[in-house]
């Protein structure tokens, strides 16, 4: 089933065609990893899907994308509540300089999801441990959050994220600054999240989009040049390009 | 055909891939004469040649254990995809196709005496005539392998067929002889299994211009028709 549709997107950074006539259906409970060489959109289109490019002044979004069918563009839409239904995590772990409890705590109070200080301390709980990291932490709630490893800021950041039951996570190199062990937890994480979220991952790794997409969208240069199974796209992509950028060939 | 005839960044990745390339030419090369070798100390009962066929084996296994060992650290180390990934696992097919082939040349070898302590049957030129077909075959799909030709990689497994009727033909031929006199069954019956060793070559062969289309296209051919013509005909050399 596709949960977000993309049609005829074009971003603009002043004069400058950040992004040509995308389109591209992100499927629901699948893992969607963005490819491409670095400047050819990807972070781009990922901050289309949330809106976050409404905070950079000079970009412009042009085209139709729609969340189970409604366009997140329209002036109705409350950008709070979209953000809540979908949520992001960054390359960098950015954790607020508050304890571990509150980092998590955070959203889920502006959206008041909590009635009480018991359904928090739930909620905090339970997300700390769908991101496989509550073990780890749970002796150190009251703790600064930024005294975590940054392994564990990440998986700390994807709590935070599921702590507000959004319904698609957008990701962006989010194992970039991790090491192996810490990047196979978030990579084993993702494939469990799935279950339950959509997943959208913007990912230098060709490895990493192997291993944990379903679909790979690959993008060079502004355009969408090919999305497929992400099976396909490594055995035997259709674009040239495609091949060329996975293989690792010059031009 | 841009592939992996186009440049890596990494390269010492095109030099790994071009020695591979090399290693599975220089088997092809060698199976080819080994296969060659056989037929030729067969027809002409030479039993040195024979011998040296039996022993130039090792060479052909040292090579396939080679390419296996090489191919498995260019997957481990630079994870190959796409068209890179799909000549490594084709390597790997080929060499382990031609180190079968090199078997089998063995076995031809290897029945030189036993065949030349009979008087010599007329069989010996249908042989010949098989193992050139098969021996063409051979060249034609290493040649192929070397430039990505499809087309005569698809020549070479529409040939196999040709292989096929000579076997049954020399099948047919070779029960004559053992029908008109027993004795002739003892050399008859090792000139059946030289045939049906060059019917598996054949087969072999057929298997690396499949993997040339695997390369080229990411495809596979459909699910091949392997019957062996001579099963219809036993029932039939049992009523007679
Ligand atoms: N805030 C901005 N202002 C102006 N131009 C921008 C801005 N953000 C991105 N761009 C331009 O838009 C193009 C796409 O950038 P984007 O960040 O989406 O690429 P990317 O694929 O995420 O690259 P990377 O892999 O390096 O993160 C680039 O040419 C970039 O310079
Ligand atoms: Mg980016």
């Amino acid at each position: 089933m596709t949960k977000l549709t993309a049609r005829n997107v074009n971003v603009f950074y002043g004069d400058a065609h950040a992004l040509k006539q995308v389109n591209l259906d992100i499927r629901q409970n699948e893992v969607t990893a963005l490819i491409g060489p670095s400047g050819c959109g990807k972070s781009t289109f990922l901050r289309c899907l949330n809106r976050m490019n409404d905070l950079i002044e000079a970009c412009r979004v042009e085209g139709n994308i729609c969340l189970d069918g409604e366009d997140i563009y329209d002036p109705a839409v409350d950008l709070v509540y979209l953000r809540a239904r979908i949520g992001m995590v960054f390359q960098k772990p950015n954790p607020f300089p508050k304890s571990v409890y509150d980092n998590v705590a955070y959203g889920p109070k502006i959206h008041g999801l909590a009635s009480s200080r018991a359904e928090m301390d739930d909620i905090v709980t339970s997300s700390l441990e769908r991101a496989g990291l509550f073990e780890e932490v749970k002796d150190r709630l009251g703790a600064p959050a930024t005294g975590l490893s940054g392994g564990q800021q990440q998986r700390l950041c994807i709590a935070r994220a599921i702590a507000v039951c959004p319904e698609i996570i957008l990701m962006d190199e989010p194992c970039s600054a991790l090491d192996p062990i810490a990047t196979a937890r978030i990579e084993a994480l993702i494939d469990e999240l799935k279950q339950n979220f959509t997943i959208v991952i913007v990912t230098h790794s060709m490895q990493q989009a192997a291993r944990v997409s379903q679909r790979t969208a690959f993008f060079h240069l502004g355009d969408l040049v090919e999305v497929g199974d992400t099976d396909t796209v490594f055995t035997k992509p259709v674009d040239p390009r495609t091949e060329s950028y996975i293989s690792g060939h010059i031009g | 055909m841009m592939n992996d005839r186009a440049e890596h960044i990494s390269k010492a990745f095109d030099e790994e891939l071009r020695l591979l390339n090399n290693r599975l030419a220089e088997m092809g090369g060698m199976a080819e004469a080994q296969l060659a070798g056989a037929v030729e100390a067969l027809c002409r009962s030479n039993a040195e040649l024979a011998e040296r066929v039996v022993v130039r084996d090792k060479e052909i296994d040292a090579l396939d254990l080679e390419i296996d060992m090489f191919s498995v650290r260019l997957v481990a180390l630079r994870q190959p995809v796409a068209a890179d990934l799909r000549t490594i696992f084709a390597a790997i097919k080929i060499s382990s196709d031609l180190e079968r082939i090199g078997d089998l040349a063995k076995n031809i070898a290897g029945r030189t005496l036993a065949i030349s302590r009979f008087p010599p049957l007329p069989t010996t030129v249908s042989i010949a005539s098989m193992a050139t077909v098969v021996q063409s075959m051979i060249k034609q799909v290493l040649d192929a392998w070397t430039a990505r030709d499809t087309q005569s990689a698809a020549d070479v497994c529409a040939r196999d067929v040709e292989v096929d009727q000579h076997y049954a033909s020399l099948f047919r031929e070779l029960l004559t002889y053992m029908m008109e006199d027993p004795r002739n069954i003892g050399p008859c019956t090792h000139l059946l299994f030289v045939a049906k060793n060059l019917e598996r070559v054949g087969d072999h062969t057929t298997n690396i211009a499949e993997q040339i289309g695997y390369v080229v296209l990411g495809t596979r051919p459909p699910d091949r028709q392997t019957h062996d013509p001579t099963n219809a005909l036993v029932p039939e050399a049992d009523s007679q």
